[in-house]
């Protein structure tokens, strides 16, 4: 077990593209830490150089206080569970995850031990037998784990490893690893695009985009405070509503609604008068029917295009009449159309009554309102 | 697709036009086997049938025998088999073993070692495929037969490169031949499949402490078994049934021909033994096919099953 430290990590690849640019990471000893991004933003260049898969064009990596950047995978004590798992196929599950230990010349009664200690803690002593070919999706995902645990590394790498599992199974192996994880106690380096793995999983998550790391802090800061208008957007589901709006003293102009927002924050003091970016979550807008007290001054009144019931919640998509900002995430394939028009999401209680093609007014609860500069996308704060 | 109310003359055309590639395929099953057949019916009839009328019409013989086999077995008959039938096997051995050992490092090199060169080393090793072999024929038999001297200009002096090893009319020179030629094909191919298992199982073994000869011996070999397989058979069938360069290289050693040359000289001394000809050839033919019957069942459907993805 031991900390991971990346300075000043950079990949350049023999075309030219860059994909990974002066990557700061520290993973402490024991920590899980995701790196989470949308595709093609250099996570998983990131997670192939601290595996050795990749060349380390420039900086300086760290597993405990050993330079790594020229030692070979095998003897950096590193495990890594695949994306499409890479199970032996000609192997029986007992052989694909004591393959290490063979290698590593473990005396045989050792070996036996330590796979069926971690074939126990997998549940998968029954299927030892067996080759791959006669397991369930999720039972190989488990081998490919047991391959990483049985090895007692240094750190675990993960490069998506969830994302060939159906929902379902998904959400349950997401708990299962998050809790081995914490018995293990093994630092963990988890790679995904999916921000609800990220969320639920790390301890700390960090976002990347275009090979730029963007922010790590702990989900719950990411999600209260953003740094930027791509983590803004990026983490949070439905997104976080982004709009061009002016800031007039103690109140902004979304559109033709003004909003008073109370003390503004100092980020928005020498503001006045100017163009800000306004982003909205979607949580944070509430039916006004169902809001107690006063609302004036923090109310939009929209016509209702599209409401999905989830039972527990449900989602009304109206418009509002300002322009949308793009997060320059791009696995977004949303338009951003050049009118002063944009769709807005809002998440309301279930026993709200709000109807398609009906009218609705929606509370916005302003202490929760995040604002970031027109230009730079940084939080205003 | 039809659709749900399609009439019972449609059924009708439909099975009668899907039988069409079924049938045809036992029509050239049936085509091809045919000479087999005449063969065997043949080696079985006597030497007067045998010339008196066609093999089609064994139902009106007297009598069959076994007698062609038991000559062709035998160790003393002049017509006998059984020294040339070694000398086949001390030929296609080799020649079915070395190519393979060879190829399937060169292969795996070519597909998952980086090193510099690579890619013009690997065209260059293709375009050998080009080669007609007829055209090495003669250097190779002087090689064989001279060694390899190179005369340095102006100094007026001879270096051996390779020694005279007096290699002509041994069957070590039939298999050094067909293990030359044979590379180019082997390398290509075995490269072709190598080359497709998946990326993410070499780098699994790399992170779990593998070196590259532990890759090659505990997952390519196991997982390339298929096409280790198919070109065995292949080459096993070339090297035994090759007639050309077991005649070049041994044609006039009686200690060292091949099986193929003997049954030629069979048909060649005046027609003397021209009876034993089907029975000859079907032994001949015999070993191909149990190389064949043996092996078939290596080619092991979906044997990457399990391995990525779910």
């Amino acid at each position: 077990m031991a900390d991971v430290t990346l300075e000043k990590v950079c990949k350049i690849y023999e075309n030219g593209f860059q994909a990974v640019t002066d990557l700061d990471l520290s993973i402490e000893d024991g920590e899980f830490l995701v790196l989470v991004g949308p595709s093609g933003c250099g996570k998983s260049t990131a997670l192939r150089m601290i595996a050795g898969l990749e060349d380390i064009s420039t900086g300086e990596m760290r597993i405990g206080d050993r330079v790594v950047n020229d030692v070979e995978s095998k003897d950096r004590d590193i495990a890594m569970v695949f994306q499409n798992y890479a199970l032996y196929p000609h192997m029986t599950v007992y052989d694909n995850i004591g393959f290490a230990l063979k290698l590593a010349k473990t005396p045989k009664e050792e070996l036996d031990k330590r796979v069926r200690e971690a074939a126990k803690i997998l549940e998968l002593d029954e299927h030892l037998e067996r080759k791959p070919g006669q397991l369930s999706g999720g039972q190989r995902q488990r081998v490919a784990m047991g391959r990483a645990i049985v090895r007692q590394p240094a750190a675990f790498l993960m490069d998506e490893p969830l994302s060939n599992l159906d929902a379902k199974l998904r959400v349950q192996m997401r708990a299962e690893i998050a809790k081995l994880q914490k018995e293990l106690g093994v630092t963990t380096f988890y790679v995904t695009h999916d921000q609800v793995e990220a969320m639920t999983m790390g301890d700390r998550v960090a976002v990347i985009k275009d090979g730029f790391l963007q922010q790590v802090d702990t989900p719950q800061n990411l999600y209260d405070h953003p740094d930027n208008i791509f983590v803004a957007a990026f983490i949070g589901s439905p997104s976080m509503n982004l709009y061009e709006a002016t800031v007039k003293g103690s109140a902004v102009q979304l559109g033709s609604n003004r909003i008073e927002i109370g003390k503004p924050p100092e980020g928005l003091a020498s503001r006045d008068g100017q163009k800000v970016v306004l982003g909205i979550r979607p949580e944070d807008m509430e039916d006004a029917n169902l809001v107690e007290g006063d609302t004036t001054g923090r109310t939009i009144s929209a016509t209702a295009q599209l409401v999905e019931s989830l039972g527990s919640e449900i989602m009304v998509h109206f418009q509002v009449d300002a322009r949308a900002v793009d997060a320059g995430d791009p696995d977004v394939v949303e338009e951003i159309s050049d009118d002063d028009v944009a769709d807005a999401v809002a998440r309301f209680n279930p026993r709200s009554g709000a109807r398609a093609g009906e009218p609705i007014s929606v509370v916005i609860d302003v202490e929760r309102l995040h604002f970031f500069d027109l230009d730079t996308g940084l939080a205003l704060r | 697709m039809m659709s749900g109310n399609r009439t019972s003359v449609d059924t009708a055309i439909y099975g009668f036009l899907r039988r069409i590639p079924t049938g045809m395929l036992w029509l050239i099953v049936l085509v091809w086997s045919l000479p087999t057949l005449g063969l065997a019916v043949n080696s079985i009839r006597s030497r007067d049938n045998q010339r008196e009328s066609g093999w089609w019409t064994f139902w009106q013989d007297d009598s069959w025998t076994l007698e062609h086999y038991d000559v062709v077995f035998s160790a003393s008959a002049t017509a006998s088999l059984k020294e040339s039938l070694l000398n086949s096997f001390a030929i296609a051995i080799p020649a079915t073993v070395i190519p393979i050992a060879f190829a399937a490092f060169a292969a795996y090199a070519f597909a998952w070692i980086d090193f510099k060169g690579r890619k013009w080393l690997f065209i260059a090793t293709v375009s050998l495929l080009a080669i007609p072999l007829q055209v090495a024929l003669i250097p190779l038999l002087k090689l064989y037969n001279f060694g390899s001297h190179w005369t340095l200009p102006f100094l007026d002096k001879t270096i051996t490169l390779i020694p005279d090893f007096d290699l002509v009319n041994t069957t070590t020179a039939v298999w050094l031949t067909h293990t030359g030629f044979a590379l180019p094909f082997a390398i290509f191919l075995l490269h072709n499949y190598i080359s497709e298992l998946p990326a993410d199982l070499f780098e699994a073994a790399r992170i779990d402490g593998a070196d590259h000869f532990t890759i090659f011996w505990r997952l390519v070999l196991p997982l390339s078994v298929p096409v280790l397989a198919a070109f065995a058979i292949f080459q096993f069938l070339w090297t035994w049934n090759d007639f050309l360069i077991a005649n070049t290289m041994a044609g006039t050693n009686p200690d060292a021909i091949a099986t193929t040359i003997r049954i030629a000289n069979l048909a060649g001394d005046f027609g003397r033994n021209e009876h034993l000809l089907p029975a000859a050839a079907f032994v001949q033919s015999f070993f191909p096919l149990a190389v064949f019957f043996a092996l078939q069942r290596f080619f092991v459907r979906g044997i990457l099953a399990g391995s990525v993805k779910g």
